[in-house]
């Protein structure tokens, strides 16, 4: 199973081959008759953090569920266009979305543990994965890497739906890990979160790009400023339009000199 | 005087904008919580009137000779139920077996597989609508399908034909509180499973059914309680009202307490009276039994979080 040809299968030991980028060629989203976003091109680096801004409404959550085809899970949901994980074209007709899914993992807004023990949460993803290394150990591997085992390594059998708003995004996140993803996609996962839990997961972000590709919706202009190396800023011109994406480029440049006036006003906090 | 922009300046002044005495309001919530409580009383008391009076009357004759003996018309004294008792134990046994994996299964695809469109709003309206079917309506549909049509299969006036039409009769119940069941839970939980690259059935397998079940498992108890009572469909259907043996097989005549019970109250003499209240106790028993059976097992379902 394991890698023989350029992309990676099944079990991925934490020091693999490179992790894949994305790309993202001319993306359009539509729910039903309404297009949400259009024209979306950028490229994901690999073992970066791309971070997407805008305001709300601009189709930021939109794109970032059509990165693992979750877009589609909506009724009437569909997307057109390329998204590539290395080579492979996810929007191809012989691409399995389920299997799409396991390579791309996805953390929400809301914290969304399963009503389980906190074990199964992170070992669930796994097991219908058909993982057949040791659960055991992938469990308290996801757990430390989501810097979550310290708090709940003497309770893993205890019902993850007891923990924290902040615990349960981390545990969120570790089942995620769990089922070796290679890009990891958030959709402000810290939005619902107080100030010390965010903390923890931008920390768990900074280590997570070690060994994944991370794209990141957030409404916290500094936590983009703060944890990203690309920034993408989203933006609708006039109402009733389909959100684009204005802006793309280092987060360094997007922050403190911007090509688009746009774009400067809205993380000088002009707007938005 | 006060107009609205100026109103805001006016606050905690002489004349404040609230009522300050609440007696009034609390006087009202005490009303209601009497009302509310007269409501609860009257359907424990009836109950309570008819468990008593009842029980009066059966307890005395329900003994291990009444369980275990066959009805007669001679000599009333030694009668028993035990051909409807085994008879309407087959009838839940089968009529669970029927109804539950059918009721579940179709709330499962109509509620997580089934595109929204005019076929599906149709089907979900006839489903609520056949729960309000009166039950000799099932009964005729069980008498020209199971009893004639699917003879060679059923056995015609068989238990299985029996069961078969109460489980059509309480199938739109299950669904209806199945799908109820499943609508409450959050699409989160189906996208987070989801989104780990599991399948749809993987996340109803995995998540969605053990959050249902309790839910699910309320109404069967309820629908299964309301089947193990008729009598109506099973008259039509061809329960027997006299057997001097117990079903042997799902093919097989049978008796059920219902109908016992209501052929015992039909004799004038006051010793088949007495046959029929202790006939009524006995329906009773079975009937709590097996709602306890079914809440233990809800309840693991739901301890098991």
């Amino acid at each position: 199973m394991s890698g023989t040809s350029g992309e990676k299968q099944g079990e991925r030991p934490p020091e693999g081959p490179p992790t894949l980028g994305m790309k993202v060629e001319e993306l359009t989203a539509f729910y039903g008759s309404f297009k949400a976003i259009t024209d979306v091109s950028m490229e994901v680096r690999a073992n970066k953090v791309t971070a997407l801004i805008g305001p709300s409404g601009c189709g930021k959550s939109t794109f970032i569920r059509c990165l693992n085809r979750m877009h589609e899970v909506v009724p009437g949901a569909y997307a057109e266009g390329h998204v590539r994980l290395g080579e492979r074209d996810i929007y191809d007709k012989n691409t399995d979305p389920v299997n799409i899914r396991r390579r791309i993992g996805m953390v929400f807004q809301k914290p969304n543990p399963f009503a389980k023990s906190i074990y199964e949460n992170v070992a669930w993803g796994a097991r219908v994965n058909g993982y057949r290394g040791d659960m055991e150990e992938l469990v308290e591997r996801s757990l430390k890497q989501a810097a979550l085992w310290e708090e709940v390594k003497d309770r893993l059998r205890t019902s993850g739906l007891g923990l924290s708003g902040g615990q349960q995004q981390r545990l969120c996140i570790a089942r995620t890990l769990a089922v070796e993803p290679e890009v990891i996609l958030m959709d402000e996962p810290a939005s619902a979160l107080d100030p010390v839990s965010t903390q923890k997961i931008e920390d768990t972000m900074d280590q997570l790009k070690e060994s994944y590709t991370v794209v990141i919706v957030t409404h916290n202009m500094q936590q983009a400023a703060r944890i990203s190396d690309y920034t993408g800023f989203f933006y609708i011109q006039n109402m009733g339009d389909p959100g684009r994406l204005w802006e793309f480029d280092e987060t360094e440049k997007m922050f403190s000199n911007p090509d688009r006036k746009e774009t400067e006003d809205y993380v000088t906090g002009r707007f938005g | 005087m006060a107009q609205a922009g100026t109103r805001v300046t006016q606050k905690g002044g002489a004349e404040p904008d609230f009522k300050t005495s609440t007696s009034a309001r609390h006087w009202l919530d005490r009303v209601f919580t009497g009302v509310v409580f007269a409501a609860t009383l009257v359907g424990l008391v009836v109950l309570a009137v008819l468990l008593v009076d009842v029980f009066r009357d059966g307890l005395p004759r329900i003994d291990w000779q009444f369980i275990t003996s066959y009805p007669s018309q001679i000599v009333p004294q030694t009668a028993g139920i035990y051909p409807a008792l085994i008879g309407s134990l087959w009838l839940l046994g089968l009529t669970a077996l029927f109804s539950v994996p059918l009721g579940i299964g179709a709330a499962i695809y109509l509620e997580e597989y089934a595109p929204d469109n005019w076929l599906t709003r149709v089907i979900e309206i006839n489903i609520s609508n056949l729960a309000g079917v009166p039950s000799i309506i099932y009964g005729l549909l069980g008498l020209g399908i199971f009893v004639s049509m699917l003879e060679p299969v059923t056995g015609g006036e068989s238990v299985l034909s029996g069961a078969l039409t109460l489980s059509l009769l309480i199938l739109p119940v299950i669904i209806v509180a199945t799908r109820e069941a499943l609508k409450a839970i959050p699409g989160s939980v189906r996208e987070g499973g989801i989104a780990l690259g599991a399948t749809r059935w993987e996340v109803i397998r995995g998540h969605l059914l053990p959050m249902a079940l309790p839910g699910a498992l309320t109404g069967t108890i309820l629908a299964l309680s309301r089947a193990i009572g008729e009598t109506a469909p099973l008259i039509v259907v061809g329960a027997a009202v006299y057997l001097n043996y117990a079903p042997e097989g799902p093919r097989s005549d049978y008796m059920a307490i219902p109908i016992q019970i209501f052929t015992w109250i039909e004799q004038p003499q006051d010793v088949f009276k007495t046959l029929a209240a202790a006939g009524i106790v006995v329906l009773m028993i079975v009937l709590l039994l097996s709602n306890s059976v079914a809440i233990v097992m809800r309840n693991r379902f739901q301890r098991r979080g």
